[in-house]
């Protein structure tokens, strides 16, 4: 088993060698990923795939809303699209269906390409806007009623409606006019309309978008329900903790482009690929010692000091030859970084390459 | 894409349905059909049948001279009974006839004209463009849908105001006459032939507006300056059709016209509505 030895002790043997040149107390662990813009390559996942984007354009006269953006979404999952406003999100989901033409790149929804087979591709899909889309002068039945014709489900379509009512449960505001729902009752009816046609897509834009805590929990379990019959799923969101908890596959957009895509784990070790170790003593400046010992690949200190070690294992030898050197080491735990933090990682990391252009 | 007919209704029916239950949109226009068609003539015919044989009604029976001579022959001169007719109703007669006719042609423009204005953009400002352009309906379905759902309340408004108007005037004008004379063929032709193609020739235009503009205020503003050529040019020929010839021939002539230039406006109008028009993206090829 290898040990840690202190930097001062002789070298026959150690595995934390002395420090060499200066150490950066606010410098950020460095990651392993590939060169940016796109810091983590996205890989290519072996499942049938519902939807394929791949380099694709889009401008808005001048304004670019998709560049040289990718997304594979895999059957049977629950793919999120997570970036700040105006990362793209509504226009990849646009282009998805059809509804919205690329300037270039190649797009395949169900295998068909949605511009040319649009009607085929929409019916496959059901939709939820982060506006809910729905008409606020006409009741929920009508609503349902309304989408139930267009998607060729005929003017008789009681069971349809009603089942999907049920499903959400709205069964009993069906009659009133959706303009006095609340918000919560706006998306539950919205997700009833995606589902009224048994999609085997769904694509949803934000749809907890204005709700409270409770109401968005609700929607997400729902959401996560839907995938219980094979359905695929696409989610826009910007809220980290949507994607943490729902995702099976995360997709980060930033300025039209995809960044990294995976699961949560997968980017986390992609981006970290190396355990991660807090430190904190009395005087924290002691720790930046630790820097250049064999076996830690990274190093950062802002506040607490997080150590990137090759082993985990290696932690007890480092505590012990930081004791050794006279550190009162007041904590040393284990660090599993967050989706949020990767996020905010990458996301400083893209703009320290200048490669951030607001839309 | 294949057209299904079936979408269109929905699309349509569904937006009459929407326009039913918006009150503060159709209780103004009721009011102006009401105006127009009852409120106006009937305030009209019964000062004049009640004024008597009066100076001022002589001259206005005296201005009947301008009129066309195949019109003039067609004002009757005796009643059912072979009494003379009274130049009272003989005045009440021409303006029955002849000058509140084109407001069959105005009113159920500017009807319409403000459905369509807001068709398209108000799907889009009330976000459920977004529904429509992600739904499987092709975009003839939408625009053809959209085109008859703007249509009907126009005609509606025609064939109930004209109803009514006819009511109005046969009691008024009809009882001096011993009969009831209204309507004339030429109204027909004008309510059947004449009016429709103006109708979905203003809305053609109006729907490309709608698909264009930003919000529904430009949308009816715009409009405002598109149909108010066309109210006045479907006011002339409307106005000349019953009057000018006194026969159907100019009336069918005008008809055949009018269809045929709305028909061309409909059919390269169906290509104004895109998907992105409505999901209200911003400079979308």
């Amino acid at each position: 088993m290898r040990r840690c030895v202190h930097p001062d002790e002789p070298a026959e043997g150690a595995y934390f060698p002395p420090v060499s040149g200066n150490v950066r107390a606010d410098a950020t662990i460095a990651p392993d990923a590939t060169a940016s813009p796109r810091l983590v390559a996205p890989t290519e996942p072996t499942d049938e795939l519902v939807v394929e984007l791949r380099h694709v354009f889009k401008r808005f006269g001048s304004v670019p809303a998709l560049s040289e953006l990718n997304i594979l979404v895999p059957k049977g999952r629950i793919s999120v699209l997570l970036g700040p406003n105006g990362a793209g999100k509504t226009t990849a989901i646009r282009v998805i269906t059809g509804a919205l033409a690329p300037d270039r790149g190649h797009i395949r929804t169900f295998g068909m390409d949605p511009h040319t087979q649009g009607e085929e591709v929409r019916r496959r899909c059901g939709i939820v806007s982060a506006k809910p889309a729905l008409y606020d002068r006409l009741s929920g039945w009508d609503n349902l009623q309304y989408s139930a014709e267009l998607y060729g489900l005929g003017r008789n379509a009681v069971s349809q409606i009603r089942a999907a009512a049920g499903r959400f449960g709205i069964v009993e505001a069906l009659d009133q006019q959706v303009g006095g729902y609340s918000t919560g009752m706006k998306t539950r009816l919205a997700l009833a309309r995606s589902v009224l046609h048994d999609p085997e897509l769904l694509l949803f834009d934000e749809p907890t978008s204005g709700l409270d805590p409770e109401s968005s929990h609700a929607v997400l379990q729902l959401i996560r329900e839907m995938t219980d019959d094979g359905r695929t799923v696409v989610m826009c969101t910007h809220l980290l903790i949507e994607a943490e908890g729902l995702a099976d596959q995360i997709i980060v957009l930033e300025s039209g482009t995809d960044l990294m895509a995976g699961t949560q784990q997968e980017l986390i070790r992609r981006y970290w690929p190396h355990d991660l170790v807090r430190l904190d003593a009395e005087d924290p400046a002691q720790l930046d010692q630790v820097a250049g010992w064999e076996g830690v690949v990274g190093y950062a200190r802002n506040g607490l000091a997080e150590v990137q070690l090759d082993d985990l294992a290696r932690v007890p030898d480092l505590v012990g030859h930081l004791a050794a050197a006279g550190v009162r080491l007041t904590r040393v735990e284990p660090h599993h970084p967050t989706l949020e933090e990767l996020y905010f990682a990458v996301r400083a990391e893209r703009r320290a390459s200048g490669v951030d252009s607001p839309l | 894409m294949a057209f299904r007919t079936q979408r269109m209704w929905t699309v349509a029916r569904t937006d009459l349905r929407q326009l039913f239950e918006s009150k503060d949109f159709w209780v103004p226009m009721a009011l102006l059909g009401g105006f127009f068609f009852l409120i106006v003539p009937a305030f009209l015919l019964l000062v004049i049948a009640n004024v008597g044989n009066v100076g001022a009604v002589q001259q206005v029976s005296q201005a009947l001279d301008l009129l066309p001579q195949s019109a003039q022959q067609a004002v009757p001169t005796v009643t059912s009974s072979g009494a003379e007719v009274d130049p009272a109703t003989q005045v009440n007669y021409t303006l029955a006839v002849y000058l509140f006719a084109p407001i069959a042609v105005v009113v159920p423009l500017t009807i319409s004209s403000a459905v369509g204005a807001s068709t398209i953009v108000g799907e889009r400002e009330r976000g459920t463009g977004e529904f429509l352009a992600h739904s499987p309906a092709d975009t003839r379905e939408i625009y053809l849908g959209k085109l008859i759902a703007s249509l009907i309340p126009g005609y509606i408004t025609t064939v109930v105001g004209f109803g009514a108007y006819s009511l109005l005037v046969n009691i008024v004008v009809g009882g001096d006459l011993g009969y009831w004379f209204f309507p004339t063929s030429s109204w027909w032709l004008l309510i059947a032939w004449v009016l429709p193609p103006f109708l979905a020739l203003a809305l053609s235009l109006v729907l490309r507006l709608s698909a264009r503009v930003r919000s529904t205020a430009a949308a009816q503003q715009a409009t405002g300056l598109v149909t108010l050529p066309l109210i006045i040019i479907a006011y002339g020929q409307s106005t000349g059709a019953l009057i000018g010839s006194g026969t159907a021939t100019l009336s069918l002539i005008l008809g055949a016209v009018a269809w045929t230039i709305a028909i061309i406006s409909l059919a390269t109008g169906v290509r104004s509505i895109k998907r992105a028009s409505l999901l209200g993206v911003a400079n979308e090829q």
